[in-house]
């Protein structure tokens, strides 16, 4: 049901064998877009930008870049000093690492408190969450590449964990290292799937954008689409939209890019590698940390492991613990009470990642690593006895009232019940 | 807006982080250099003199790996003068036709030379420590430039209660306390061609604005793109807000 028209002889011609143009008319034109969408939502567009000026620096910084243990410090510095550009490709590149987890972590967050992961968007939560684990896949490899004292210690401290598994777990470690340390085969398999896994980000991405753009976007209010009404085309209302929060954005990361290009890194980066000197505190960047507490809250090894890939996964389930039929946290004052908690346990988490693990940040480790879980096992308490509050009866009702237009009615919109699994 | 307010809480918590922790070694003092801020250039005639206090200095026992005698160009030597300090540094090249290697002057493409043959010997002849190679020292270790400053202005007696080892100094801005390397400048270490008086104070400065620059060459080409990639985003930003407000002016 394309509304794509042309007199254009040529792209009738095209259209007619490849319907590219009434795909992007569909997709990125006509799309109806939910009208009351706030800026909270333009997070998935610069996720999307970020991954392309990471694959686009990256790509170039591949063509400078020597993946090989004697190498590929200097050639960091080779790009850095020498290539034409290379510091603002690799600046780039580092920083924009960093920018596109905050506008990940934003979007996760946003999700969370509109409750877009309930039905019928359950696929596409689960494509987001794919897409967040091969990102850290992504990053923690690329972060190995320039070959620093934290890359080498990082990489030894992490591939380590899996050493945790039981019976099997020498033999999977140093089948991950290519030997018997981190060393230059480890470096070059990095190097290999650091290239490969965001190309299979972008495929993820659209399968992502696929099942959205079959069943809409959530809203502020969490309510259904009823109607043309309720809806704007995406141009040029959100292309607008989307462009200005780019704006914004861009001068956050240009910040960051241009006068503080370090600031999220560590200095021990800048010392080359050496497996015979351990740095006083290996950190990872910040966007590992609230994992990283988790990890070292538990004093077991396995166990922490297990808790830190737990914390990941459970997002997988939280479509299912979350009980309760209103969507946005707007109407549910206990859950929205919970998820203030919860986000502020997440940057203590953080906070806490960042510290050495003594004295009272243990004790504020294990309790804010106890509450990251107790939230989720809250969720289908919370959904049973809390009362939400009463739903707007349509998006276009409820914008008209913010106006100083008509009123809502109680029923009505929450997920419907032929959505539900 | 309260999710803006807690992403800024965030964003206090994360750079409260304390990079000192490390060691106990004491915070850094705080200096004013001139390459800070959004428009700070690097101190052309401070890092001029401050590659004198290393060459004559320094380069006993640091490398200087990263720099070429063609980038000396970058702190306002001509590329004469650049010849000249290359000219003076004997280098070893080859093999020549016969297959043997020979000494030659330094031309603007060779880099600073080691001054040692290999980390054992860098060891060797300094009590068993490493002395670290110097391009990237002004980055590579927390407090940066002050760090650096501070560590050649730090030495001391130790206090009472503090036993230094066999070959070690007192310098209490060193995690741990106890350095290998001795105290490296001392007053009238260097005589200034410009009559700049050489005191420790003066010296450190120089040094460190010189080795920031050898960090970072590139640091100046960077915010003199920054200034104006911010003020174009920034105008490009309040012109699509305009847009953004014309667009959506029928639904409000
Ligand atoms: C006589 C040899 C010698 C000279 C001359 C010398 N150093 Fe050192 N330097 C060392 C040694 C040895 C170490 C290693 C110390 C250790 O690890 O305990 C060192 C370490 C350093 C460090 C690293 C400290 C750290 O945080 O790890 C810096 C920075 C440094 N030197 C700067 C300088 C500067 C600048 C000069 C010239 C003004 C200089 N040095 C002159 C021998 C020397
Ligand atoms: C999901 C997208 C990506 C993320 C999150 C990411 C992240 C990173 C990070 C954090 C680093 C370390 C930066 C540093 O500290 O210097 C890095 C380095 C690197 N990346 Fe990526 N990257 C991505 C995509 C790519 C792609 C597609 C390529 C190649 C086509 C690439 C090539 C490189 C190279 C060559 C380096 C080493 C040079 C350097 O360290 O600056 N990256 N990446």
């Amino acid at each position: 049901m394309s509304g794509f028209q042309t007199n254009n002889a040529v792209i009738k011609w095209i259209e007619y064998r490849l319907p590219i143009f009434s795909y992007v008319n569909d997709h990125l034109v006509d799309y109806p877009t939910p009208k009351n969408l706030n800026y909270w939502w333009n997070f998935g567009s610069l996720a999307g930008v970020m991954l392309v000026v990471q694959i686009v620096t990256g790509i170039v910084l591949a063509m400078h870049y020597q993946p090989h243990a004697d190498l590929a410090f200097a050639s960091t510095e080779h790009i850095m000093r020498d290539v034409n550009y290379g510091w603002l490709m690799r600046y780039m590149h580092a920083n924009g690492g960093s920018m596109f987890f905050l506008a990940v972590y934003i979007h996760i967050f946003r999700g969370i408190y509109y409750g877009s992961y309930k039905a019928p968007r359950e696929i596409l939560w689960w494509m987001g969450i794919i897409i967040f684990i091969l990102m850290m896949a992504t990053a923690f490899m690329g972060y190995v590449l320039p070959w620093g004292q934290m890359s080498f210690w990082a990489a030894t401290v992490i591939t380590n964990l899996f050493s945790a598994v039981p019976i099997a777990g020498e033999a999977i470690v140093s089948w991950m290292w290519g030997g018997f340390s981190v060393d230059n085969p480890t470096l070059n398999r990095f190097y290999s799937l650091h290239y490969l896994l965001p190309f299979m980000i972008f495929a993820v991405v659209f399968i992502h954008l696929w099942a959205l753009h079959h069943r809409k976007s959530n809203n502020p209010l969490g309510i259904d689409i009823k109607g043309p009404q309720d809806t704007l085309p995406f141009h040029p209302y959100y292309t607008a939209k989307d462009l200005y929060g780019m704006g914004v954005f861009g001068v956050l990361f240009a910040f960051f890019l241009f006068f503080a290009p370090n600031y999220l890194g560590h200095p021990d980066n800048y010392i080359p590698a050496d497996p015979l000197v351990t740095p006083a505190h290996i950190v990872p960047e910040w966007y590992f940390l609230p994992f990283y507490a988790i990890l070292r809250a538990i004093p077991d090894k396995l166990l922490g492991v297990v808790a830190m890939f737990a914390s990941i996964l459970i997002l997988f389930v939280l479509p299912w613990l979350d009980t309760s039929k209103v969507r946005s946290a707007s109407f549910r004052p206990v859950y929205k009470l919970l998820f203030w908690a919860f986000l502020v346990d997440c940057i203590v988490l953080g906070y806490i990642g960042g510290q050495p693990v003594e004295g009272v940040f243990i004790v504020i480790g294990r309790l804010a690593t106890a509450l990251y879980f107790l939230f989720f096992l809250a969720l289908p308490l919370i959904g049973w006895f809390e009362k939400p509050k009463k739903l707007p009866e349509s998006i276009a009702k409820a914008v008209l009232k913010e106006d100083g237009g008509g009123g809502g009615t109680p029923e009505g919109a929450a997920a419907r019940a032929e959505d539900r699994g | 807006m309260r999710g803006i307010a807690i992403l800024a809480a965030a964003a206090a918590l994360f750079t409260a982080q304390d990079a000192f922790a490390a060691g106990n070694a004491e915070a850094p003092k705080s200096v004013d250099w001139a390459h800070e801020g959004l428009f700070g250039t690097y101190d052309r005639a401070a890092a001029q003199r401050g590659m004198q206090v290393y060459r004559e200095v320094c380069s006993g026992c640091h490398g200087l790996n990263y720099i070429a005698f063609r980038n000396l160009t970058e702190i306002g030597l001509t590329e004469d003068q650049a010849k000249v300090v290359a000219a003076e540094y004997t280098i070893v090249d080859g093999p020549n036709d016969e297959g043997e290697m020979f000494e030659r002057p330094g031309k603007l493409s060779d880099y600073f030379p080691a001054p040692f043959e290999n980390e054992k010997a860098a060891r060797a002849a300094n009590s068993g420590a490493m002395p670290p190679d110097l391009s990237l020292i002004v980055k590579a270790r927390p407090g940066f430039e002050n760090y650096l400053y501070s560590l050649l202005t730090g030495y001391g007696e130790p206090p009472e209660n503090v036993e230094l080892m066999e070959g070690m100094f007192y310098n209490p801005y060193f995690p741990g306390h106890q350095i290998a390397m001795g105290e490296p400048l001392g007053e009238d270490a260097v005589e200034y061609a410009d009559g700049t008086k050489a005191t420790v104070d003066q010296l450190a400065r120089d040094v460190t604005s010189f080795l920031a620059w050898a960090a970072e060459p590139t640091m100046e080409a960077r915010k003199r793109m920054g200034v104006k990639v911010m003020l174009f985003l920034i105008i490009f930003s309040v012109l699509l807000y305009a847009v953004k407000r014309k667009v959506w002016a029928d639904q409000h």
